[in-house]
């Protein structure tokens, strides 16, 4: 197949001459069975004391009341545990409408995350894998739009999407998220390290199509790369804050975020209700997916890897 | 290709086409709308507080983007060395930060930097020491460096945690066969190996830089005159189209920084796979 | 790839449809009709005629509003929408209006921010409604707000006097009188911060609207508009007596570096750090709600004054109801806002807590009397209707105010973080402003 390259323009393979052996995906992470080290292991937990130590201030202030909030000091917990009320005024303040913003948000998200991890790796794996002309000046195109910020395009969007008829639905956030230009990248570099050429000319000697091919050999050593813009995809999908706020003025589509800046707001209002507990809880929940999605997600890290060990 | 080339045309370059359209003209409260040419082009190269926003991102791309790749890196490192205790746990809480929305960050942020009732104050009172403001016009920079820092350093580190996952394993042998100790590894195989993720992560860390805007919105609400709303290229874009009006002119702005991050992007890029070659 | 270039081509012939479309947008006015007068017969027509009236306001009572109307016309529906907060809902509603679709048929927008949208005509004139016939029933200070020549550009929703919200505990505690001067206001600063260096008298750290509403109660006049003619000065006697005075504060710390409205105000309103508040009578639900554990602390004071004996008041924030140009259903949209905010709405507003833009409900004796547990049952009413009774009403916002407002903290605040005076601070302020609207077509003078 003369259109197969094997390197791509934005990430050649590194010169290490090894590319037949390639055929054997590794399992174990080292050679043999690395010992485990007290000291690294230590040096590490200094990051993970800098990433966490603010997130423990979200979790015991979400067992607060707003009176709690304001009188006590933020990294130990007040006198009421209230985690379980503020949870259920969660789901019930304002007729519920917290559920709704949730089940929007989740459209958003399997919509807007899938089809845009979807679209990335078809065409990272199209830019990594195939010749095409002007393939060169996609990197250009792509980087170059990334590069106008966004805040100034706004406008433009707007008044664009609402000619259309877009804004106010839930196409408004929907579309534009299935544009994740940092995952057609990664999905380009990965499928260009991952998938060896050779693998693929050996499935298409094996009578494969090109269909065939993507799904049964390169889909599978994609994986880990898959996962992560998936994830990436996800988080971005979920805590999709400006378009919506702009595109979406009837608060039956916010998505989470939306819905909990408006919580927010109320307290800079005269006569608003002041609910920072109630944001402070909200904003656990939402959290909690995410990470309940990336628990999931973490097994295709290994077992993808594992997955692809075909020698047909 | 295909289909993401449809939707990148409508969600991109329309709006951007648009944008080009949108700069050539001036649009006055009284008055309305005139063609003016290249007229915005000339006031913005012209325009200190542009300038000014510029210089600071710069600042802060050349400080914070090597540290929080740099820490990135090693963790990924680490992990993947397969040397720590209870390594998923890391994976997953070093990540996290990532998740965590802009309206929670700004509440937890004012906590934590708070000098008075907040995490500083205690330490303050703790220890009876003074440590500066965080959010004084001296050290608000720094103060968001450490906040992006702590939002993306478990999203690189991520990135080139999968990047390592993918190397194949006959690597390692043939390492394991010539003797190469762990850095020597981390060294001849890991890195180069990876080269593709960091020209990556560290390009779309400079668009990230020219284009920092959460972060500063969200510290204003507690530094209102520390960080003027010309702080940033796209705080200047956004306030110029969401308070000014200035839709023309805050489209120039976005056009020449797109330009500039453009240029930037494309010389790392041919950089970093000369040095492959 | 030939599916590709098709595509592409699709994408560019939209895009350059959309391109003659903004160019067509900028040439306006094509509907200039409904400019006949509207009887109170036309509009009880509409209202059995039914419709829907989308209504975008942020003001929290208005639900119960909205409900009651619907049900005194059933063939009515009220579609009120929460499209964000002040300036986010400004922001939407030019977006809107640049789309020409999904303009909202009834506005919720800040005096302050009024100007802009009843001189590029964004509003409609009530006067044909027959509003300007209810000049009488509204207090001053809002009724001028909302006026510009004979046209009437909204009706006033709420107002906000100003007053002195003082924590009455910290006060006894420290043995502080209560201050009648701004004089004595600094000397009870002086006395707290010394006796507990935690303590501050207030917080600020530079806000425009509460520095225009002292400046108008120094009796400043800062902005002076006639039509697309602009003055702008913060040098006359009343703005010097205010910088002199807030110069003060400010160089001895005296004010906590704050900012209003985030949780750590509200934990500093509820522990005594922060003292007092000069701000508007909209504020009493705000304390209810935000700082419940402070109950029975604080109490209401008339705003100090900057000469002994007078009684000058000033308004702070405060909101009204508009019809967008481009809105529909015009006759339902103004009965609506005529039930909100001149009927019986207003009564059923005041019981949710808001404070009134109306004579009739300020001056009741049911409405003086209410005893507010939360001030220790003080009638603080009495206090907030004579302080409207004193606004001067010939204060002016500038007709691009919003945009003034969002560069205060640019200029003004580099007084409360470095050395800038307060006078090269609001100087500063006033070149970017002057600049601004010479930029935007105004004729403008210093």
């Amino acid at each position: 197949m003369s259109h197969v390259t094997t390197a791509s323009p934005a990430a050649p393979r590194h010169a290490t001459g090894t590319a037949p052996r390639l055929r054997t995906p590794r399992r174990a992470h080292t050679p043999g069975r690395p010992r485990r080290s007290v000291l690294l292991t230590v040096l590490t937990g200094l990051v993970l004391l800098y990433t966490l130590v603010p997130l423990l201030w979200l979790v015991i202030s979400a067992t607060k009341t707003q009176e709690g909030l304001a009188g006590s000091f933020g990294l130990w917990f007040d006198g009421d545990f209230a985690l379980w009320d503020n949870i259920r005024q969660t789901f019930t303040y304002d007729d519920g409408v917290f559920t709704r913003w949730l089940l929007n948000t989740l459209l958003y998200v399997a919509v807007g995350a899938g089809g845009a991890t979807f679209l990335a790796v078809l065409g990272g794996y199209a830019l990594a894998k195939f010749t095409f002309p002007g393939k060169r000046a996609v990197f250009a195109v792509v980087i170059g739009a990334v590069a106008v910020p966004g805040t100034a395009l706004a406008v433009p969007t707007f008044l664009m999407f609402s000619e259309m008829g877009l804004t106010n639905t839930p196409w408004a956030v929907i579309v534009p998220s299935l544009i994740s230009p940092f995952g057609l990248y990664l999905m380009w570099v990965f499928a260009s390290e991952a998938v060896p050429t050779e693998l693929m000319e050996a499935a298409r000697m094996d009578g494969a199509g090109e269909v065939r091919t993507f799904f049964q050999v390169a889909l599978p050593l994609l994986a880990p790369g898959i996962v992560t813009v998936l994830l990436f995809t996800m988080v971005a999908t979920w805590n999709n804050y400006f378009l919506p706020l702009i595109m979406l003025k009837d608060p039956d589509w916010y998505p989470l975020t939306l819905g909990l800046n408006s919580w927010n707001a109320q307290a800079q209002t005269a006569g608003g209700e002041v609910v920072f507990n109630l944001v402070i809880t909200g904003s656990l929940i939402t959290i909690l997916p995410l990470i309940a999605a990336f628990l999931l997600l973490q097994k295709y890290w290994q077992s993808g890897l594992a997955a692809g060990s075909v020698k047909e | 290709m295909g289909p993401f080339a449809a939707v990148f045309a409508l969600v991109f370059l329309a709006p951007i086409a648009y944008s080009i359209y949108l700069s050539l003209f001036r649009d006055q409260l009284i008055g309305g709308t005139t063609f003016v040419g290249l007229d915005n082009y000339t006031q913005a190269f012209q325009d200190d507080k542009f300038w000014a926003s510029v210089g600071r991102v710069s600042l802060f791309l050349v400080v914070q983007v090597p540290i929080m790749l740099g820490i990135a890196l090693l963790v990924a490192l680490a992990l993947d060395s397969g040397r720590l205790y209870g390594r998923d746990f890391f994976r997953i809480s070093i990540f996290l930060p990532y998740a965590v929305p802009a309206v929670v960050a700004t509440l937890m942020w004012g906590f934590m930097y708070g000098t008075r009732f907040g995490l500083l104050g205690d330490v303050n009172d703790a220890f009876g020491v003074s440590l500066p403001d965080p959010l004084s016009p001296d050290l608000v920079l720094a103060s968001i460096g450490n906040i992006v820092t702590w939002e993306f350093v478990g999203y690189n580190m991520l990135i080139f945690y999968s990047a390592l996952r993918v190397i194949p394993h006959s690597l390692y042998e043939a390492a394991e066969i010539d003797g190469a100790g762990q850095f020597r590894v981390i060294a001849a195989i890991k890195l180069p190996a990876i080269r593709g993720a960091l020209v990556i992560a560290t390009i779309f860390s400079i668009i990230g830089s020219f284009q920092l805007f959460n972060e500063p919105s969200i510290l204003r609400n507690l530094a209102r005159n520390a960080i003027t709303t010309s702080y940033t290229p796209n705080y200047y874009t956004y306030s110029l189209s969401f308070s000014g009006q200035q839709h023309n002119y805050s489209a120039t702005v976005a056009i020449i920084m797109g330009l500039i991050t453009m240029v930037i992007a494309y010389v790392v890029q041919l950089r970093g796979m000369r040095k492959g070659a | 790839m030939s599916l590709r270039t098709r595509r592409m081509v699709r994408g560019l012939a939209l895009f350059s449809a959309l391109a003659l479309g903004a160019t067509a947008c900028g040439g306006s006015d094509d509907d200039a009709s409904d400019r006949k007068e509207v009887s109170a017969a036309d509009i009880d027509a509409a209202l059995d005629k039914g419709g829907t009236v989308t209504v975008w306001a942020w003001e929290p009572t208005l639900k119960q509003v909205a409900a009651d109307f619907e049900k005194a016309h059933p063939k009515v529906e009220i579609d009120l929408v929460n499209a964000g907060t002040n300036s986010e809902q400004y922001k939407a509603l030019d977006n809107a209006v640049s789309a020409k679709k999904g303009v909202p048929d009834v506005a919720q927008i800040e005096y302050y921010a009024l100007g802009q949208y009843s001189l590029t005509k964004g509003v409609s004139d009530l006067s044909r409604f027959g509003a300007d016939k209810l000049s009488d029933q509204y207090s001053p200070g809002p009724w001028n707000a909302v006026t510009d020549g004979d046209g009437v550009y909204a009706l006033p929703m709420d107002s906000g006097p100003m007053a002195l919200f003082y924590n009455k505990k910290v006060f006894d505690k420290y043995g502080i009188e209560v201050p009648a001067t701004w004089d004595e206001y600094v000397e009870a600063a002086r006395k707290l911060h010394k006796a507990d260096p935690k303590a501050y008298i207030t917080n600020d750290i530079g806000e425009a609207g509460a520095t225009t509403s002292l400046l108008w109660q120094a009796g400043s006049r800062p902005y002076q508009v006639d039509g697309t003619k602009v003055k702008i000065d913060f040098t006359d006697k009343g703005a010097k007596e205010y910088t002199d005075t807030w110069q003060k504060l400010l160089d001895e710390k005296l004010v906590a570096p704050i900012n209003s409205w985030t949780d750590e105000w509200y934990q500093g309103l509820g522990d005594g750090t922060i003292a007092t508040l000069s701000t508007g009578a909209w504020m009493p639900a705000n304390f209810v709600s935000g700082v419940k554990n402070a109950s029975g602390d604080w109490r209401v004071a008339p705003l100090p004054q900057w000469n002994a004996g007078e009684e000058a008041g000033a308004e702070n924030g405060g909101s009204a109801l508009a019809l967008p140009e481009l809105g529909r259903n015009k006759e339902l949209a103004y009965a609506f806002v005529e039930y909100a905010n001149s009927g019986e709405g207003v009564k059923t507003r005041l019981e949710g807590g808001a404070f009134p833009a109306t004579t009739e409900d300020l001056n009741s004796s049911e409405f003086q009397n209410t005893e507010f547990p939360y001030f220790g049952g003080q009638k603080a009413n009495e206090i907030f209707a004579d302080s409207a009774a004193h606004v001067a009403d010939d204060w002016s916002y500038l007709p691009y105010q919003v945009y003034a407002n969002s560069i205060f903290n640019d200029t003004v605040g580099k007084a409360y973080v470095s050395g800038t005076r307060l006078t090269e601070g609001l100087k500063a302020w006033q070149d970017a402003s002057v600049k601004y609207g010479e930029e935007q077509g105004f004729t403008v003078e210093q």
